[in-house]
């Protein structure tokens, strides 16, 4: 795959297309699964890793879905190239930094990537735009059969999928999604819907996954718990949560709007005044401001912008794929210049809408 | 309440878990951190004498020792042994799932709630997955056993091993029809 061609198309999780994508971005589920006849990665030798990757890679291309799929090998990747993969949330960010055989299969629509040598043997995701949890889980669902009737699963009657860590044992399944949340962290109402998350015992993190902060307002909901339920049911777990949250940040919103109607506008015209005309900027800036415009199109305050144009511009503007665009590797700070200067011109000719 | 070794106030309240058998500890802060350390170390108590409470009834070094033994216990395809795996949180091959069943038992229940999959199965045409983990996980330690031959420089043996690993896996790698 020609990976300098990723950065022309949006991808499907910043579509800004599906169910509810006023609020919710993507929806994803991943599958952890191993081979029964190697130890798993971390105690792999570098012969078992080529091995490991050799043998899913013929197998998977035999199944009826690896025809549709394209085999990158991250282990050979220059540095920026594995950073876009993760910026495209194509691979982990683990799996970018990690040493040895690795790669990754990804459809040309970008909804379903395999990661092979991550933290198991085989990692399956499956990503759709906008709510659309049922279509993720039945489209996974029959990639994991195909696969799973080529490649020898590890798997055990009690334990259910054997994986490297206890934590994925059993259906190794990880149901994700992620919301744009401004009005809840404006409203400073978050925090206590992430309590009152914790409570039931899903997980919620940031934009770029596990460990990092929430950026621009982008959090990942998900379930911690793998073993005892079907994934029916922690499909079921994370999604009945999801128009709960949808409700109260859209009551987050019309709050805004109906008691501080001038200061929400302000503040979102502030935040579009400084994208359109800034000469430096950080990548965590333009994502804060992009998710603060994003609101302002949702509420009417700005026009002239749409909803696919802001969710491009939050993957166009970070580090690996603003250097793919303009096809030179730029340090960090000729980055903020030349991210401040691909916003201008973006932003060129767009007006905020008359009060 | 007293701590079970002099008049101050307990704060520290411990709960061993030992086979079939569940004692509780109450101590001050200074007999928590002596009863901590000598768990940890495996060393015998400094005052172990009689009359010091601990030593009767609690028989720390004991502990110390099953922890010991326990660490040590390694699996016989990866050959992870506990300690490493509770060092690094990851284990090292499937079959781990088997040989440390009793001691993950009590971890996977405090994460997931559940000790029993309830979920999907695959769906492979060459036969019972379970059965195939089983025979396919030995590979992992015939190749560790073939290694160590080739490095003794006992080709026979080592060749036995290999004819061995390819029995295994022409009978459950074969490519089923897809």
């Amino acid at each position: 795959m020609n990976i300098e061609s990723l950065t022309h198309v949006t991808g499907e999780w910043l579509k800004g297309t599906g169910p509810e994508s006023d609020i919710v971005m993507s929806s994803r589920v991943r599958l952890a699964r191993n081979l029964a006849h190697y130890p798993f990665v971390s105690r792999a030798s570098e012969q078992d890793r080529v091995e490991i990757d050799r043998f899913l890679r013929e197998r998977i291309a035999t199944a009826p879905v690896g025809k549709g799929l394209e085999y990158i090998d991250v282990g050979h990747l220059e540095e920026i190239d594995r950073q876009l993969l993760v910026e495209r949330q194509l691979i982990s960010r683990e799996h970018a930094e990690a040493q040895g055989a690795r790669g990754v299969a990804i459809d040309g629509r970008e909804q379903v990537s395999l990661m092979i040598n991550e933290e198991d043997h085989l990692r399956i995701q499956c990503m759709h735009s906008g709510l659309d949890l049922r279509g993720v889980w039945d489209q996974i669902r029959l990639v994991d059969d195909e696969i799973g009737r080529v490649v020898p699963y590890a798997f055990h009657e009690r334990w259910g999928y054997l994986t490297a860590c206890p934590t994925n044992v059993g259906t190794g399944i990880r149901v994700s999604v992620m919301l744009h949340l401004p009005a809840l962290v404006i409203t400073r109402q978050i925090d206590k819907v992430f309590r009152s998350l914790h409570k039931i015992s899903l997980a919620v993190r940031g934009l770029y996954g596990e460990g990092s902060q929430a950026m621009g307002d982008f959090y990942q909901i998900s379930n911690q718990t793998t073993l005892g339920r079907t994934e029916e049911e922690l499909v079921e777990q994370v999604g009945d949560v999801v128009p709960v949250l949808i409700d109260y940040e859209r009551r987050a919103r019309e709050f805004l709007v109906r008691e501080t109607q001038q200061n929400v506008h302000d503040q979102v015209s502030r935040a579009f005044g400084i994208l359109r005309t800034a000469q430096t900027i950080t990548a965590e800036e333009t994502m804060q401001l992009l998710s603060r415009v994003r609101m302002g199109v949702l509420l009417g305050l700005i026009g002239d912008v749409n909803i696919a144009d802001i969710n491009s511009l939050l993957v166009r503007t970070q580090p690996a794929h603003l250097q793919k665009i303009r096809g030179v590797e730029l340090d960090t700070k000729d980055r903020n210049i030349e991210r401040a200067r691909y916003l201008r011109q973006h932003f060129e000719g767009a007006e905020p809408a008359p009060n | 309440m007293k701590c079970q070794q002099c008049d101050k106030q307990a704060v520290f309240h411990i709960t061993e878990l030992e086979t079939g058998e569940v004692r509780e500890l109450h101590l001050c802060e200074d007999h928590a951190r002596t009863y901590l350390s000598q768990s940890e170390s495996g060393g015998p108590p400094d005052d172990g004498g009689p009359g010091t409470g601990l030593s009767g009834p609690l028989t720390v070094g004991q502990t110390a020792d099953e922890l010991a033994v326990l660490d040590k216990k390694a699996c016989d395809m990866c050959g992870i042994t506990f300690f490493e795996f509770r060092n690094q949180g990851r284990l090292g091959c499937p079959h781990d799932y088997v040989h440390f069943e009793k001691e993950l038992e009590p971890l996977i229940s405090n994460i997931h709630g559940s000790t029993r999959h309830t979920g999907r199965r695959p769906d492979r045409a060459g036969g019972p997955l379970p059965e195939a983990t089983e025979e396919l996980t030995a590979v992992i330690g015939l190749r560790r056993s073939m290694q160590e031959a080739i490095a003794c420089e006992d080709y026979e043996q080592a060749r036995e091993i290999r004819d061995e690993i390819r029995r295994i896996e022409d009978r459950w790698l074969a490519d089923s029809p897809a």
